[in-house]
């Protein structure tokens, strides 16, 4: 048992280097006193100088994070709502189908999503701008929330339904006091899945974009023609910074809570 | 539930603080909603400093928003929905965005200083009498080499890109135009040739280059060069400018027997809506101070002939990017080719990036 | 009979969904699939698709490149969230996985670029060791190596998630009668995870079929995906329609592995 124990701590340190080892990179650069990631040359503060006196990088930060939050919020809420319609589909066909069409958005490259929600909007006319891309990122995050919550529903004892049935519980008392605690995790895996989507993304957002709005992808993108300059690197960090301190700070609030509800 | 709705009610209070902090920056910058310039352009390929100017001195704010590819921006303004008042595409999607009407002629009677334009500049087969763009910035196709590993002075030539001796020594500029004309070129045809065969035989010709292809990339190949990860690479002039900056161990070299001339032109897209903030932006920009400023800063070639006599004359005198008349004379400016043809030189720049595997 | 009516506005937003963004844009690629350059009705992108050697050889590269990736992400991720979820702290470990993907890939691709460029942090480090530098970008490897860096919080999180439910008593009773911790894996927990395992390898090989950004960036476009045809018909030529019709045909490559994965799980039952 002891042995067993030591290995698998040396496997996650190692895991857990790797993927924080172009991060540390990342942020390791915004110190070095160059223009680019090429070789590190001395110690300066001058790249988190310069961000801090860009207000219009700053105002994208600002508005990228928005929309992140509130796509993913929403992409959850539709997706919890699909994959408990999904569930309750019994025969496979229509199941299969439902599940087809869910990921036809993943399999799609964010060319073509992009490219056809543009001329979905223009033949609507609306004006390209913030709700266009909020729209859209709530679109491409659903079917991954519905990925990350059907399987877990799929597995849940169908008697606790009946139990809560028996004791009298509508639809909505059984949704919120069995279904919806059980789903917990899931659920909270598929809104961080939907953030991470939603700020990943460039092509999407490219297309549907205009008027003035613009997220943090695309000014990056954009900027690579003339190579990115390590203020993004120091914006990276700052970012990183604080969603760790945010994580770890939400994790550790959570538990004490917990506990004294325990207690 | 209750982990959920304290969730719920935590990213609410996250995105109403957003919507605080966003609306507090943009007060910072002292919009009005009336006197606005909407610039579409490519990623920092204007000084900030200019844009801040150009606002207090005229009142306009500018928004500035960006596109990463020709194409991209084409569709964009195609399909509307968008209220773009300056864009800034290069030379053969000028000649397309023409036919496709979707540029605004420009009104010369309230342009100030376009004879400060060097002629050489004006009057192009992709926009004839300049009716619709003024230049932005040129530039050329060429040769990146590294002095570490190649002596200065030997590489002249596209021919010599062949040569055994570069194994896997070479970077590419991932684009079909380019890199099919570059093939063209060595074979001393024009790099606006439409027949099958010719192109079949560039072709070809580039499977024999396959050997000495380190990578195909696009902006990439500026963090490699830069790291000296390559001793080769051909790509843009303003792409070079940027690597040399970065490594002073980089040359850049246009070869004599030809190559390829491109333009950033500005043009008004037929999305536009304010056109006095777009001729003062204009006439700013044509300013020889400002545009010998903004060749400073973006590190390309300027068209603006009075704004290169304010550059220092190590600028000036470079012939790597404002090469002698006899090259210039040899360089070539992309025609806007038909569709079909569009699709045969990407068909085969395809086949060719296959035939790396 | 009022519960039928309830049931169905909670599908309703589920539905508005499917119908505005799915059915839409599914039509329209369908529609623009069968459209030539110059706007008339063909069939001839199918043609070219199915008759060129360069197009079935590149829908043949993407699916083993997506294999590839998937398979060395599941072999990486199952233990990683097998031993992360007998942690203490294991909530905030997973968190901590999920972390990195929230830095845009661009950026993590140019810092790749940077750690295994010829004078790279690699290389750097094989050469204090004597071997001498390596040419690591630009590679297979490299390719596969990043795909599969940036895939596996996806992979981790649906097994992590389906390890939590798994009832320990299972483990416990299987303990006692004397399985080894083997048999104990193989007979018990891993059948329990396959649902979790399932839905990581759909979070992962369907978008690395169109994987596009890392074949130039990583791959030095020496790797060629359909994503990256897919993106040059939609941006460079411009022709919206053969991209289409790649676009068909990945999504019907994605229904044929949904019914390979999906049926004979829920027959069993």
């Amino acid at each position: 048992m002891r042995k067993t124990f030591h290995w698998r701590n040396i496997y996650i340190f190692v895991m857990f280097i790797l993927l924080y080892l172009p991060i540390f990179y990342l942020i390791g650069y915004s110190f070095s006193d160059t223009k680019t990631m090429a070789h590190f040359q001395g110690f300066t503060l001058q790249h988190y100088d310069d961000l801090f006196n860009d207000t219009r990088l700053l105002q994208i930060m600002l508005v990228t994070l928005l929309v992140a939050l509130l796509s993913s919020l929403l992409a959850t809420l539709i997706g919890t709502l699909g994959a408990l319609w999904i569930n309750r589909v019994s025969r496979s066909l229509a199941r299969n189908t439902l599940l087809s069409l869910n990921n036809i958005l993943m399999v799609s490259p964010d060319v073509i999503i992009g490219a056809s929600l543009l001329i979905f909007f223009t033949c609507l006319h609306v004006q390209l701008g913030f709700w266009t891309v909020l729209l859209s990122h709530i679109a491409f995050s659903v079917p991954i929330v519905v990925l990350m919550i059907l399987p877990k529903l799929d597995e849940m004892d169908k008697s606790m339904l009946d139990a809560a049935a028996d004791l009298g519980a509508n639809t909505w008392q059984t949704l919120t006091r069995v279904i919806l605690p059980y789903l917990t995790s899931s659920i909270l895996a598929g809104f961080f899945m939907a953030f991470t989507y939603s700020l990943d993304d460039f092509a999407v957002t490219f297309f549907v974009t205009g008027n003035g709005f613009e997220t943090l992808s695309i000014e990056i993108y954009s900027r690579a023609r003339q190579g990115i300059s390590l203020e993004i690197n120091a914006l990276s960090g700052i970012l990183f910074i604080f969603a760790l301190v945010l994580v770890i700070g939400y994790y550790f609030i959570s538990l004490h809570t917990q506990r004294k509800r325990n207690r | 539930m209750k982990r959920l709705l304290t969730f719920i009610i935590t990213v609410l209070t996250a995105c109403g603080l957003l919507i605080i902090g966003s609306i507090h920056l943009q007060k910072n910058q002292h919009i009005q909603s009336d006197k606005i310039l909407n610039l579409y352009n490519w990623g920092d390929y204007i000084d900030p400093q200019l844009i801040k100017k150009f606002e207090r001195e005229t009142g306009y704010h500018v928004n500035y928003e960006t596109f990463d590819s020709n194409e991209a921006m084409f569709t964009k303004i195609k399909q509307g929905g968008t209220s773009y008042d300056l864009t800034v595409p290069s030379d053969y999607m000028i000649a397309k965005m023409k036919a496709a009407h979707l540029l605004i002629p420009l009104d010369k009677s309230k342009l100030h200083g376009l004879q400060n334009i060097d002629p050489r500049f004006m009057n192009l087969s992709f926009d004839p009498h300049n009716k619709y763009s003024i230049p932005y910035f040129w530039g050329t196709l060429g040769i990146i080499y590294n002095d570490k590993f190649i002596k200065p002075g030997t590489i002249q030539h596209w021919q010599q890109l062949w040569s055994p001796q570069y194994r896997n020594d070479i970077m590419l500029v991932d684009s079909a135009r380019d890199i099919m004309g570059m093939s063209l070129i060595s074979m001393g045809k024009s790099i606006n040739t439409t027949n099958p065969a010719t192109l079949e035989a560039a072709k070809q010709k580039l499977d024999k280059l396959s050997p000495n292809v380190k990578a195909i990339v696009s902006d990439e190949i500026k963090t490699d060069m830069a790291q000296n990860d390559a001793p080769l690479a051909v790509d843009w002039s303003g792409e070079a400018s940027e690597m040399i900056s970065d490594n002073p161990h980089l040359h850049y070299v246009v070869p004599s027997e030809g190559s390829n001339l491109w333009f950033d032109n500005l043009v008004i897209p037929k999305t536009a809506k304010h056109f006095k903030a777009i001729y003062a932006f204009l006439n700013f920009m044509l300013e020889p101070q400002n545009a010998a400023q903004n060749a400073e800063y973006v590190g390309y070639a300027t068209p603006n002939k009075a704004a290169l006599r304010l550059l220092p004359a190590s600028v000036r005198n470079d012939k790597q990017f404002y090469p002698d008349l006899k090259t210039m004379n040899n360089l070539e400016v992309y025609k806007n080719l038909s569709p079909k043809d569009v699709e045969l030189y990407n068909d085969l720049f395809l086949e060719f990036k296959m035939y790396n595997k | 009979m009022k519960n039928k009516y309830v049931q169905w506005l909670f599908n309703l937003p589920y539905l508005l969904w499917l119908a505005l963004f799915v059915i839409i844009p599914l039509l329209l690629i369908f529609y623009y699939s069968f459209i030539d350059l110059n706007g008339h009705f063909t069939l001839a992108n199918y043609a070219t698709y199915f008759h060129s050697g360069t197009y079935l050889k590149m829908t043949f590269n993407s699916v083993w490149y997506a294999f590839l990736v998937t398979a060395i992400a599941l072999l990486v991720s199952y233990p990683l969230a097998y031993f992360l979820h007998q942690t203490k702290h294991k909530q905030l470990w997973l968190l901590l996985v999920i972390l990195p993907t929230w830095i845009n890939l661009l950026l993590k691709a140019y810092a790749f670029i940077g750690i295994f460029g010829q004078n790279g942090s690699i290389n750097t480090f094989l050469s204090l060791l004597g071997i001498g530098p390596k040419q690591i970008l630009f590679t297979d490897f490299s390719f596969v190596f990043v795909a599969t860096y940036i895939e596996i919080p996806f992979m981790v999180l649906p097994i992590f998630n389906n390890m939590e439910e798994l009832n320990p008593s299972y483990i416990n009773a299987s303990r006692d009668l004397g399985a080894t911790s083997w048999q104990t894996f193989i007979k018990v927990i891993w059948p329990l995870t396959l649902p979790g395992v399932k839905a990581g390898i759909q979070a992962v090989f369907i978008p690395s079929l169109s994987l596009f950004m890392l074949t130039r960036l990583i791959g030095g476009n020496r790797v060629i995906t359909l994503g990256t045809a897919i993106e040059e018909h939609f941006l460079t030529t411009m022709n919206w329609g053969m991209g289409s019709t790649i676009g068909v045909v990945l999504i019907l490559a994605m229904v044929l592995i949904m019914m390979i994965t999906g049926e004979h799980h829920r027959k069993r039952r």
